[in-house]
C-alpha cells in the first residue's frame, strides 16, 4: 500500500482508547495531588489507573479480540490489582 | 514456542480494515466470507510471550501490594516523602509512555499493510519517547540524591527507587526491542512468524506503559 496515511492507523477503538487514556491521566493527577490521607479518593484513583491498564491491554495489545481464556485472566489481573491496592489502602 | 499461525498478520490486517470502516463510518461494501473466517480470536504476538507478559504483571502486582503494606505501616512518613517527588516529571513521563504505545500501535498496523516508511517513523518516534523517558528519569533521580533522599533515606525512597528502576530497567530492555522492529520495518515481505515476533515486541513495549500507568498513582499522588 503506497497511499497510507498516519491518521488511518489511529482514526479508530486505539485512538479514540489514547484520548480517554490522556483525559483520565489529567483526571487522576487533578484529583489525586492533594487530597489529604485517608482520603477515598485515593480508592478512585487506583480504579482510574486499573482503567487504564486494561484500556492498554484491550486496544494497545490487541487483547479484546484474544481467546477468552487470556482475556478473562488479564480482567481478572485488572480488576484483582485494584482490590488489593484498595483493601490494603482502607483495612491496613 | 512458535504456534501455528498462517492467519495471523492478514487476520489482524482484516479486523483492522472492518475497525477502520466502521469507525469512518464508510461501509462501502459487506464484509466477506473469506473475512468473516479470519475474524477469529487470536493470541496476539507469540503465545509463550504471554507467559512472561503475564508473569511480569504478576511480580510486579505483589510489589504494589508490598509497597502498599509498607506504606500502612508508617503513611506519615510515606506521605511527606512522596510530596518531595517531582510530580510534574511523573504526569510528563505518563503522557510520554502514553504516546510511545499509540506510535507503536500505528506501526503494527501500519507493517500489516506494508506502508514501511510510515511504521519506521513511528517506531523512532516511540524511540524518542522511550529515550525522554529515561533521560526524565535520570533527571528525577539525580535531583532527589542531590538533596540526601537516596535509598537509605527511609523506606519510602527504597521502594521508590527499586519500582522506579525495575521499570527503567524493562524501559531499557524495551528500547533495544524498539530499534530491533525499527529495522524489521525495511523488509520488503514479513512472514506470519516475524510478524507474531514484531507483535510480541510490541505488547512488551505496552506492558511497560502498563506498568508505568499504576506505578505513577501508587508513588507520586496516593497519600
Amino acid at each position: 500500500m503506497t497511499n497510507s496515511t498516519p491518521g488511518q492507523f489511529v482514526y479508530n477503538r486505539a485512538g479514540l482508547s489514547w484520548i480517554i487514556l490522556i483525559a483520565a491521566t489529567a483526571l487522576s493527577f487533578a484529583v489525586g495531588v492533594e487530597h489529604g490521607t485517608g482520603s477515598l479518593v485515593a480508592i478512585a484513583v487506583l480504579g482510574l489507573a486499573a482503567i487504564k491498564i486494561r484500556l492498554v491491554g484491550l486496544d494497545f495489545m490487541e487483547l479484546r479480540r484474544a481467546p477468552i481464556a487470556l482475556r478473562i485472566a488479564f480482567e481478572i489481573y485488572c480488576i484483582g490489582l485494584w482490590a488489593v491496592l484498595s483493601g490494603i489502602y482502607l483495612w491496613l | 514456542m512458535s504456534q501455528p499461525r498462517p492467519p495471523s498478520s492478514d487476520s489482524a490486517a482484516a479486523v483492522d480494515h472492518v475497525d477502520a470502516a466502521a469507525t469512518a463510518n464508510t461501509s462501502p461494501r459487506t464484509i466477506t466470507s473469506a473475512e468473516q473466517d479470519v475474524m477469529v480470536r487470536r493470541i496476539p504476538g507469540e503465545a509463550g510471550t504471554w507467559v512472561f507478559l503475564l508473569g511480569d504483571m504478576v511480580v510486579f502486582g505483589v510489589f504494589f501490594a508490598t509497597f502498599m503494606v509498607e506504606r500502612a505501616k508508617a503513611p506519615e512518613v510515606f506521605d511527606i516523602s512522596r510530596k518531595t517527588l517531582h510530580v510534574g516529571v511523573g504526569l510528563t513521563n505518563t503522557i510520554v509512555l502514553l504516546l510511545s504505545s499509540l506510535l507503536v500501535v500505528v506501526a503494527i498496523r501500519a507493517i500489516r499493510v506494508k506502508a514501511r516508511s510510515i511504521a519506521m517513523y513511528s517506531l523512532i518516534g516511540a524511540l524518542a519517547c522511550g529515550v525522554t523517558f529515561a533521560g526524565l528519569k535520570a533527571y528525577e533521580y539525580t535531583s532527589l540524591i542531590e538533596v540526601g533522599h537516596s535509598a537509605g533515606a527511609n523506606h519510602f525512597y527504597l521502594y521508590y527507587f527499586i519500582l522506579t528502576g525495575l521499570h527503567l530497567f524493562h524501559v531499557c530492555i524495551g528500547l533495544v526491542v524498539l530499534a530491533s522492529m525499527t529495522t524489521q520495518t525495511r523488509r520488503a515481505e514479513i512472514s506470519s512468524t516475524r510478524m507474531a515476533v514484531i507483535e510480541s515486541g510490541a505488547c512488551f513495549w505496552h506492558l511497560v506503559d502498563l506498568l508505568w500507568i499504576m506505578l505513577f498513582p501508587l508513588l507520586y499522588l496516593v497519600s
